[in-house]
């Protein structure tokens, strides 16, 4: 009974965890599959527009106000970044594009640094990490379940913003084929556009949840992003539900190896597991085989 | 009709293939070479002359740097495969001639040559999923490596010394004029010497063109009979071993190794130095990893605007100039060349 209670417990845990990852998989992948640029930033977005929601809220502003602010932060530096970085040099090569946003990395994390200072900072937030409810012998605390619950929420309205709406379909109709796409009249570079502010905001949100677990510091999504980037490895870069899917396997299997196995080297089993998953499938779990030509 | 120009290219005119393979072009080329090797020999001796003596650490440290800038230009900028993770090549160099010296009591010689096979070792290793995995995919494969070399090295105590670190014997040449750091910096800089001319005579020989062929498209490069396996492991390999020869240094220069000289950070840096100086040039590494060794020194005061001066750097030049300071270098030149047309 005891051993089914544990792994119970970290089932749980692991969802938590890998709804987290989802969301920032769901940010890695909008990008790549409708740019094929993978995006190193991702993570220092999302910390930025952390920084900025904890200093709304240290300015008194209501929480789901600050919160909505410091999105709208990230999904402006994501759009910012497309205008005047990608689009002038859309001549680079992808080796290019990486650096590219290897160099947006460094200077929104440093920027992060100079502003907030390194000090680790209280993110102020209405769920308690210490309050915790009993499923039978399992337990879970109120803000791994509300973490869960607003990923699994913000997973189903960009499920239905891409799949059932307009701009959905403007968005798909650019990844698959962008000269066309502007040939039927969509403008692409808004599109592209909004992609990066949607990437950057899903991120974001990911930060938010993440905040008030382990606290505010500058390199705080860094090892987020890495299994972000993992899972959307894992579930296929062009594919939205594997990123989902590639989210929650990495954050159940993490939590398993570390009960399990060892604690200390789960992330180092993250990153076996990748490679691992690539070695074996390289266009990941649910991803398209994509014939190269010269 | 008006007088026709003479255009005057140059005077030393190419006349034969073999002119323009040539390393060293020249008379002018050769008083180059001898001048900067008779400065790197008398820096030990001029520098405290001028009370500059600290600036010798700085130099080991740029050695160093620029051995694994020239390594890893070697994989990004000739190969085309990406590597996030030196920092770990890096730290694997520095703990394995650390433990040959200390271990096994082999001389610093031995330790280092041996430090070098062990890591182009890793590196084969690590370049065996390079044969399936390009571009993003690559990136995260080698960053998911350095992040994990960091991690067991920060966990198995056993190894790496744990909170006490590892301490690091001194190497000795056996010359009784010279200060330990004099000795380390002529072992350094003739280490970085003797690297960087075998990247210049790689890059000319057919293996770099081998690289660049399947940099450029290798598909296009397997059909007309470039060995993908074995060029695309063999990058990863040098380049490790690149980066094995520039532990040991690191090694040898701060004497006591903790995992935290060998983070992500280290990585990201070891990838601007390339960007900044210029893919794809081994003259473009040098100067990239000797701008980024002075920056930060200079720089000490505003030490947390380094990462924005960096990430603002790469992103300028990748715009600016995607071949980096040696490419704008190459257009100057090419410009005086043929001025005033």
């Amino acid at each position: 009974m005891a051993a089914v209670t544990h792994l119970a417990q970290y089932l749980v845990s692991g969802l938590a965890a890998g709804s987290l990852y989802a969301l920032v998989a769901l940010g890695v992948v909008l990008l790549y599959r409708s740019s094929r640029v993978l995006n190193f930033a991702h993570g220092d977005i999302a910390t930025l527009g952390t920084f900025v929601a904890f200093t709304l809220i240290a300015r008194k502003l209501p929480f789901s106000l600050a919160v909505i602010g410091g999105l709208a932060a990230a999904a402006l530096v994501g759009a910012l970044f497309f205008f005047l970085v990608l689009r002038p040099a859309k001549e680079a090569s992808l080796l290019g594009k990486i650096v590219l946003t290897i160099g947006l990395a460094l200077l929104l994390g440093g920027t992060v640094q100079v502003v907030w200072g390194t000090e680790t900072l209280v993110f102020p937030f209405p769920l308690s990490e210490l309050r915790v409810y009993r499923l039978g012998q399992v337990v879970i605390s109120e803000m791994n379940l509300g973490t869960i619950v607003i990923g699994i929420v913000l997973m189903t309205l960009l499920y239905v913003l891409v799949q059932g709406t307009k701009v959905g379909l403007a968005m798909r109709a650019v990844a698959q084929r962008v000269d066309a796409a502007q040939a039927l009249g969509i403008p692409a570079r808004r599109i592209y556009a909004l992609t990066w502010g949607l990437a950057g905001a899903l991120g974001g949100a990911a930060g938010v949840l993440l905040a008030p677990v382990v606290y505010l510091d500058p390199f705080m999504m860094l090892d987020p992003f890495l299994k972000g980037f993992a899972a959307a490895v894992m579930g296929g870069m062009d594919s939205l539900p594997g990123a989902v899917l590639g989210g929650f396997l990495l954050g159940i299997a993490e939590n398993v190896f570390a009960g399990y196995v060892s604690f200390k080297f789960k992330t180092t089993m993250a990153f076996a597991v990748i490679i691992l998953v690539l070695l074996l499938r390289p266009e990941g779990m649910l991803g398209r085989v994509y014939h190269r030509r010269v | 009709m008006g007088r026709i120009p003479q255009i005057v290219v140059s005077s030393n005119l190419l006349e034969r293939y073999q002119d323009d393979l040539y390393l060293v072009k020249g008379a002018p080329g050769w008083a180059a070479v001898v001048f900067l090797l008779v400065g790197l020999a008398s820096l030990p001796f001029l520098l405290p002359r001028f009370g500059l003596g600290y600036l010798l650490f700085i130099a080991i440290l740029m050695a160093a740097n620029v051995i694994v800038a020239v390594g890893l230009n070697m994989l990004v900028g000739f190969t085309g495969l990406i590597s996030l993770g030196h920092a770990g090549f890096v730290a694997i160099g520095a703990y394995a001639s650390g433990l040959l010296a200390a271990k096994l009591g082999l001389p610093w010689y031995v330790a280092w040559i041996g430090a070098a096979a062990i890591t182009a070792g890793f590196g084969f290793v690590v370049g065996l999923p390079a044969l399936r995995l390009t571009g993003p995919y690559l990136a995260i494969a080698t960053l998911g490596f350095g992040i994990a070399v960091y991690q067991v090295l920060v966990n198995w105590t056993a190894l790496s010394g744990g909170r006490t670190g590892l301490p690091v014997q001194q190497l000795s040449l056996g010359i009784a004029g010279l200060t330990p750091t004099q000795q380390l910096y002529y072992v350094a800089v003739g280490a970085a010497v003797l690297l960087s001319w075998i990247g210049y005579n790689l890059a000319r020989s057919h293996i770099g063109r081998a690289f660049a062929a399947l940099r450029d498209s290798d598909i296009a490069a397997e059909v007309t009979g470039v060995n993908l396996l074995w060029h695309k492991t063999l990058a990863f390999g040098i380049s490790a071993a690149y980066a094995g020869v520039a532990g040991a240094i690191v090694a040898q220069a701060l004497r006591h190794l903790e995992p935290q000289s060998f983070t992500f950070l280290e990585s990201i840096t070891y990838f601007a130095m390339i960007v900044i100086g210029g893919l794809g040039t081994v003259s473009g590494a040098i100067i990239g990893a000797v701008i980024l060794t002075l920056l930060p020194h200079y720089l000490s005061g505003l030490k947390q605007w380094l990462p924005v001066v960096y990430g603002a750097s790469i992103i300028l030049m990748m715009m600016v100039e995607p071949l980096g300071l040696y490419g704008r270098w190459i257009r100057i030149k090419l410009y005086f060349k043929a001025w005033p047309l």
